[in-house]
């Protein structure tokens, strides 16, 4: 196993299946390792030791026990660890299948008992398959993507795309995802039939495999399989989570020079008060507290029709930091700006609260264009007595002006006036700049820009933050 | 009691303590023992990571020591501390002609030590259940201060050298995954993913602990605790919550759970304000419209 060759997916990709390595389980393993890094899993030579040392503690004969370990001890995440989950299937189904192919193993003659391809009844098979399917039961959709294969694919042969042949499969089936309220028998949850469809995939793989004695090049895991499971539920639930850790941050500023005590004044009476319990030495001086300054928080926010994919996210950012902070007011703008602050404060549920926006925040939307810079002009028309050097400006929004003035130097004014400016685009970084787009005419003016589409992107947020707080300290 | 032989009796030994592990859990204590490795066990709040560690303090009668993380959280409060106040003293008692050696020899001993929980758990004479909670509370320094006690089991203290641990603690670190721990951190670390227990391991947990209460309202209770974890919540109910919910279900002597007794009882598992109208809204109905379909069924 040369450790510092190519994957090992691009060494055994294709054509006849490449000589497996040295026997024995370590040089497997190592290649399962190699296969995990390639799939951005960060593992080091003191992961696989103590996966080593681990799986001499514990039963191989049991794939769960053999797999837990390696979970334990090579996954450092849920993240990892359903990418090992992934590559664990696909590595040992590959060995299995290359070992089949080299000791002429096939079960390409031999039909599935008692039920060769005339004897299935195809509306029995497909109420089965929808059964099983609902029950979760893996084992039985094992076997039945297997039948399936063999009812459905054979029909037309298979096209030799795996692809195509499991979306004629699923067609055959017809069988839904859930999603509407009305009960229809034929829905099934997602999570499910995903799992059945890679059954099938992993079947036609192997077939495949048994025609053409030979091993398919290994593709990367697809982003759709690595991501977990997840709702739009959860995605609230995790912007929410981590505008809580932003209003930590936000709240711990300034106490981070605490161990430093840089510039704190000393409080004579408490230290004369300690000094008493060392017989008057004043072995500890008490500092006067230092006032957290409370963050006030000024967000506004894009709504217009260029910016509707990413305006859900951006709500919910700003539903859950109405919930975190006290001092935040909030304006929803389109082509002029309208304060939203006490619809977030009377309505605590997000999907009353984008309602509410959306019919009546009074958004005065004539043409349904943003214009930034009105926007600005009515916004410090508003709060400009209110803003301080203790404010905080976050705007999100994508700055495309359509064609109108951007009025940079307004908002200039704005950003001087407060104490921090930061904007989010929920634009990548490249589209920045380009048609309307009017970026550059405000990030100078801003502490911070950060691209934001993401909860990824928003923790990067909030720990630039904490970082832009410590240097301008 | 000796540590675990093997992954069935570690769940067997939990079990018997009152904890049932999963697969994993269960594995993964037995490996923490064998290995000599801390454990990182991530999971949301409330499905028993810190009754982990609690359970395999009872399951090994080993005692617990326990460190709670919160930001700012030092080392004078997790290591060590010179007790200068006593020290102090020592050097006031002191004849005036005693020379500055002898003192300092004498006060930065063990006996002006003041021992935090780590050094506590290194220094102790029998092995133990270490317990660091809520690591993600802390900052990374502390992380980064925390390696050298979980790689090599020792403290350096400048002014005496470094103590050695006597015994191999059994250390467990939980965290609600609220900020991205340290890879340094996690490579000495086995991992350990906690999630709520799907329906049928609850119902066993909430059996065991109230072994008197009816069998058909567990399951009851238990589905719907499920039917409310699938709403989008600030706080989905945790497993405690769902053993406190069992008990007093018990006490008021139910029968069934219907909506009325879900609207009466459900703070106990809902703590919020708007999760309470969702909860009452959503799971309430469905209740009231099952006895309904429940009651049109046995009239007709």
């Amino acid at each position: 196993m040369p450790s510092s060759g190519p994957p090992a997916r691009q060494a055994d990709g294709g054509g006849r299946p490449a000589p497996a390595g040295p026997p024995g389980i370590a040089p497997r393993l190592l290649e399962l390792a190699d296969e995990l890094r390639g799939e951005g899993l960060a593992i080091g030579t003191s992961e696989l030791l103590d996966a080593f040392a681990a799986l001499r503690e514990v039963s191989w004969t049991s794939q769960a026990d053999f797999r837990e370990a390696l979970g334990a001890t090579l996954a450092k995440s849920q993240e990892d660890r359903r990418v090992l989950d992934l590559v664990f299937d696909r590595f040992f189904f590959r060995a299995v299948e290359r070992e089949a192919v080299r000791q002429g193993v096939s079960e390409l003659d031999r039909p599935y008992e008692g039920t060769g391809p005339d004897g299935i009844d195809l509306g029995t098979l497909r109420e089965r398959i929808r059964q099983a399917v609902q029950a979760g039961s893996d084992s039985e959709m094992r076997d039945l993507a297997r039948l399936a294969i063999v009812a459905f694919g054979r029909q037309g042969e298979g096209s030799g795309v795996i692809g195509v042949d499991v979306q004629r499969i699923r067609r055959t089936l017809g069988l839904r995802t859930e999603r509407g309220t009305q009960p229809d028998p034929d829905e099934v949850p997602r999570e499910q039939l995903q799992q059945f469809e890679r059954h099938v995939r992993r079947e036609l793989e192997r077939q495949q495999v048994e025609r053409t004695q030979s091993l398919p090049p290994s593709r990367p895991l697809r982003e759709f399989d690595r991501a977990l499971p997840s709702n739009p539920a959860q995605d609230l639930a995790a912007v929410h989570r981590v505008v809580a850790q932003l209003k930590r941050r936000l709240a711990t500023q300034g106490r981070e020079q605490r161990g430093r005590k840089r510039g704190a004044a000393v409080d004579v009476r408490r230290t004369m008060r300690t000094s008493l319990q060392t017989g008057g030495v004043p072995l500890e001086l008490r500092y006067r507290p230092r006032r957290p300054r409370r963050p006030e928080l000024y967000v506004l926010c894009d709504v217009s029709t260029s910016v509707t994919s990413s305006s859900v996210f951006f709500l919910s950012v700003l539903h859950a930091l109405h919930d975190q902070f006290r001092k935040l007011r909030s304006f929803v703008f389109v082509e002029r700006i309208s304060e939203v602050t006490d619809v977030f404060e009377r309505e605590r549920n997000f999907a009353d609260v984008s309602r509410a926006i959306a019919t009546d925040a009074g958004v005065a939307d004539v043409s349904g264009y943003t214009d930034y810079g009105r926007v600005w002009l009515e916004f410090l028309e508003r709060v400009v007595d209110d803003l301080d050097p203790r404010s905080t400006v976050i705007v999100l929004g994508d700055a495309r002006t359509n064609g109108r003035d951007a009025k940079a130097k307004v908002f200039g004014t704005l950003a001087e006036r407060a104490g921090r400016t930061f904007w989010m685009n929920p634009e990548p970084r490249l589209y920045w700049n380009y048609g309307d787009s009017v970026m550059a005419a405000y990030e100078p003016f801003c502490d911070g820009v950060f691209e934001c589409w993401t909860t990824r992107q928003l923790e990067a947020f909030v720990d630039a933050l904490a970082d832009v707080t410590i240097s301008t300290a | 009691m000796a540590d675990f032989t093997s992954i069935e009796s570690t769940r067997e030994r939990l079990g018997e303590v009152g904890y049932l592990a999963d697969e994993p859990a269960s594995l993964v204590s037995f490996l923490a023992g064998r290995l000599g490795k801390p454990v990182l066990v991530e999971g949301p709040a409330g499905v028993g990571k810190t009754e982990l560690a609690k359970a395999l303090s009872r399951a090994t009668g080993r005692p617990l020591i326990r460190l709670q993380c919160y930001e700012g959280l030092d080392e004078a409060k997790a290591l060590y501390e010179w007790n200068y106040r006593k020290q102090l003293l020592r050097i006031q008692t002191e004849a005036a002609d005693t020379g500055w050696e002898e003192v300092k020899d004498d006060i930065f001993g063990e006996e002006f030590l003041l021992s935090r929980p780590l050094l506590r758990a290194i220094k102790s004479e029998e092995p133990v259940v270490l317990l660091i909670d809520e690591i993600d509370k802390t900052d990374q320094e502390f992380e980064a201060m925390l390696l050298e006690v979980l790689s090599d089991f020792q403290i350096s203290i400048p002014e005496l050298g470094p103590v050695y641990a006597r015994t191999q603690p059994l250390v467990l670190l939980t965290s609600n995954n609220s900020r991205e721990l340290t890879e340094a951190l996690k490579r000495r670390c086995l991992y350990l993913w906690l999630d709520y227990p799907d329906a049928e391991r609850e119902l066993e947990i909430v059996r065991l602990h109230t072994p008197e209460l009816d069998e058909h309202v567990a399951r009851k209770l238990v589905e719907v605790v499920h039917m409310v974890r699938a709403l989008d919540l600030k706080k989905p109910p945790s497993i405690a919550e769902s053993i406190d919910w069992a008990r007093a279900l018990l006490v008021l002597g139910a029968e069934d759970v219907d909506s009325a007794l879900l609207e009466k009882t459900m703070s106990i598992i809902v703590k919020h304000r708007t999760d309470l109208d969702l909860v009452a809204e959503r799971v309430g109905v469905k209740l009231g419209a099952d006895a309904l379909f429940g009651a049109t069924r046995t009239a007709g």
